[in-house]
């Protein structure tokens, strides 16, 4: 891809992000957020989160990633419910990927 | 007030819990720089993004789905969607970034999931003040150090799926994601949505499934909004904040949900 055509989804990206953080300010609190949108913004990152965590264990640029990584995710997801620290969560995931592939090296197909 | 009269204001535990968030935003950073180099990104690329963008969660989302290839225009969408919340947090801390412009406008950009919850953890007005600019800033230089280290870090090694570095991505995601589906009507919404975005995938473009997701949303949790709403206003201040403007769910479940300790979780 072109420097431009990664420099501008960027910049979208960072405007628009700017934007979200300065309306509070800028009206100074003067205006409550209805609970409704409240209730909207914070749900809406959570299942979209939640559906880019699933999508990006298992496809790699949209076919099956092979079974390494998502066994390493799922490892994450465990050590997630157990409250690990987050290094610990992160580390693992790769590492246990890392071995699987480095062991059974027909895993990913 | 000035830096020093801002942190003799917060106590040596404050400031502790301050220094941990700072180290966790830095390993999620260093690991932020390396996947995007290791992918196939410039090293300017995470770079530009983490000064311009700084929302750690959205950098993350809008780079799964440039590295595999997707539409631009789906990763700001992702990214944007994500990015909502902040407008949230921008309501309920508005007070703590200080009087005139130029305040606010720079204050702006160190609005986080960490630095707000750290400001909505004191109601005194001073205090607020220097929670919020003291976590906001330590976090900004943080994140960009690491994430810049990270980046060098990915040209030295060579192949990341080696090193397992594709699982850190979602693993990220799960270590910001898991502790805020406390809720049973939003765990069905997630894994309805996530359903929707798998099977979307083999015959969408890149990003467009995730997107996708949000219908989940709207089905299944319209229900629980208008519970929320009908009983919500009269309930008073909810949270560390007491009555401060907005502090609703969106702010309830990420200001939990920090996997690191007291603060938010999806910067």
């Amino acid at each position: 891809m072109s420097a431009m055509a990664l420099l501008l989804p960027i910049l979208i990206l960072a405007v628009g992000t700017y934007a979200f953080r300065l309306v509070g300010p800028a009206v100074h609190g003067r205006v409550r957020l209805p609970r409704f949108v409240d209730d909207l913004l914070g749900d809406g990152a959570i299942v979209l989160l939640s559906a880019l965590t699933v999508t990006s264990a298992v496809f790699e640029a949209g076919q099956f990633a092979g079974w390494a990584r998502p066994i390493g995710v799922a490892v994450a997801v465990a050590l997630a419910i157990v409250k690990a620290p987050f290094p610990v969560i992160v580390v693992s995931a790769a590492l246990v990927t890392a071995l699987l592939r480095l062991i059974f090296p027909g895993l990913d197909g | 007030m000035g830096v020093r009269a801002m942190i003799g204001l917060l106590d040596r535990r404050t400031l502790q819990d301050i220094g941990l968030v700072v180290v966790a935003d830095a390993i999620v950073g260093l690991s932020f720089g390396a996947i995007a180099v290791g992918g196939g990104m410039p090293v300017w690329v995470p770079i530009a993004m983490s000064l311009l963008v700084f929302a750690g969660g959205s950098q993350f989302a809008a780079l799964g789905i440039l590295l595999a290839g997707g539409d631009p225009a789906a990763a700001v969408a992702a990214g944007l969607v994500l990015n909502a919340r902040l407008l949230a947090f921008g309501f309920a801390a508005a007070d703590a970034l200080g009087p005139g412009w130029w305040r606010r406008l720079l204050g702006a950009q160190i609005i986080t999931d960490e630095s707000i919850a750290f400001t909505l953890s004191s109601d005194d007005p001073d205090r607020r003040r220097a929670l919020f600019w003291v976590s906001g800033v330590a976090l900004f230089i943080a994140w960009n150090v690491a994430v810049a280290l990270g980046a060098l870090l990915g040209t030295i090694v060579g192949d990341t799926d080696a090193l397992g570095l594709d699982a850190a991505f979602p693993a990220v995601l799960i270590a910001l994601v898991v502790p805020a589906l406390k809720d049973a009507a939003l765990r069905i919404a997630a894994a309805v949505g996530a359903v929707l975005a798998v099977g979307a995938t083999p015959f969408l473009p890149a990003g467009v499934p995730v997107l996708l997701s949000l219908l989940a949303l709207v089905v299944v949790l319209r229900s629980r909004w208008r519970r929320r709403d009908g009983d919500g206003d009269g309930s008073g201040g909810r949270g560390p904040a007491g009555g401060a403007a907005g502090s609703g769910s969106g702010l309830d479940e990420l200001g939990d949900a920090h996997p690191f300790g007291p603060a938010g979780g999806l910067r």
